[in-house]
């Protein structure tokens, strides 16, 4: 198999491209649809600091990579979740990448801030643990953004993530989650960052194959929390609907934010007000995070 | 040759040279689901390895939240 843009033999194959690639001229399709994204949706300038949310994964650390060699102005967060030795080694990922590339990384934990660490919040809730976790993440994000001045939070959510979460939504006709699915996220309250997804039109293995290739040292492991969890089932029917058919994920993603999202953004109208116990934004009076820190912590003490 | 698998690690042996897209076939696994690592190489599912290499079959799949920073 050879490389489209050169002939060379080619290291990567993308079928719903009907391409492959050789690893330098991949590398440059990777950051030209990196660009792209940016560009289409004015993600973010060279002005702003972003907030790049890492997770020790390919997805984050690719995105980061990117930034940071496109002359973007970045600060890594990483957010411990204290699951056992997989934040113990994630951790030690990114703090590895950000020393070898000179950039600030910073770490909160969560269970400094909900009072547990993500095991335990599943124990307490008797919920999935994606759930508090991913609840925990958002809130964090936001706040750790708003606290240092910087407007924009960027997070390595690709292809293959939103084709899935547009999935389980229109399996669920979640019609309100429907239009706050979007590559790019305005800032709709003064307490609430812009949040952006650089590599949505870009697939899991092309991340990987993205982090593979720039020698990037990511957590090849999974979660252990995240056997079972729908958003895999997920994935794996878009994979054979993919393997038959390709381009299927990229067709089914961008015809929604093309074609139907606009339809849904129109009918959604929710009132934002800000938290009596944190003043972070809620659409109730106290948010679903205090909600959260305040049953972890009568079960812990 | 030797074939390397993740999640959890294993590892399976599989005689002969042989095409990538027969091994992926036979172990029931979908090309886009994977890198193939051949030393500090990818290579494409069409080519053909030789039955004393080594390669590793790397899963691209991750998941949990559908929120969280990856």
């Amino acid at each position: 198999m050879k490389c489209r843009k050169c002939g060379e033999p080619a290291v990567l194959e993308l079928r719903r491209h009907n391409a492959a690639f050789c690893a330098p001229d991949f590398l440059e399709f990777f950051r030209n649809q990196v660009r792209e994204a940016i560009r289409k949706h004015r993600m973010f300038t060279k002005d702003e600091l972003v907030l790049v949310a890492v997770s020790g994964g390919k997805d984050s650390l690719a995105l980061w990579d990117v930034l940071i060699d496109e002359g973007y102005r970045t600060t890594g967060l990483y957010l411990d979740l204290g699951i056992f030795d997989y934040s113990v080694e994630s951790k030690a990922k990114c703090e590895r990448f950000a020393a070898a590339r000179d950039v600030p990384l910073m770490v909160t934990a969560v269970r400094d801030e909900v009072g547990a660490p993500v095991p335990v919040i599943k124990e307490v809730t008797r919920r999935p643990p994606c759930s508090g976790c991913g609840l925990s993440k958002r809130y964090l994000m936001n706040r750790v953004a708003l606290e240092h001045g910087i407007p924009v939070v960027a997070t390595g959510h690709n292809l293959d993530d939103e084709a899935a979460t547009l999935f389980g939504s229109v399996m669920h006709w979640q019609t309100d989650a429907l239009p706050r699915q979007s590559p790019a996220l305005a800032s709709t309250h003064p307490k609430l960052v812009r949040r952006v997804k650089p590599l949505y039109r870009l697939s899991e293995r092309e991340t990987a194959a993205f982090a593979f290739l720039r020698k990037i040292d990511y957590i090849v492991e999974e979660c252990p929390f995240a056997e079972g969890a729908t958003s895999i089932a997920h994935k794996e029917i878009l994979s054979r609907l993919e393997d038959a058919s390709p381009g299927a994920k990229h067709n089914f993603l961008f015809g929604f934010l093309d074609r139907a999202r606009p339809a849904f953004e129109r009918a959604e109208a929710v009132v934002l007000n800000e938290c009596l116990r944190c003043g972070q934004v809620t659409t109730g009076t106290i948010c679903a995070f205090c909600k959260l820190a305040d049953q972890v912590k009568r079960r812990v003490s | 040759m030797k074939v390397i698998l993740r999640n959890p690690r294993r590892e399976v042996a599989v005689t002969g040279n042989r095409r990538i897209k027969d091994i992926l076939r036979e172990l029931d696994i979908l090309p886009e689901t994977v890198l193939v690592i051949c030393g500090d190489d990818l290579i494409t599912a069409d080519q053909v390895v030789r039955d004393d290499a080594t390669i590793e079959l790397r899963p691209v799949m991750s998941g949990g939240s559908q929120n969280d920073p990856r």
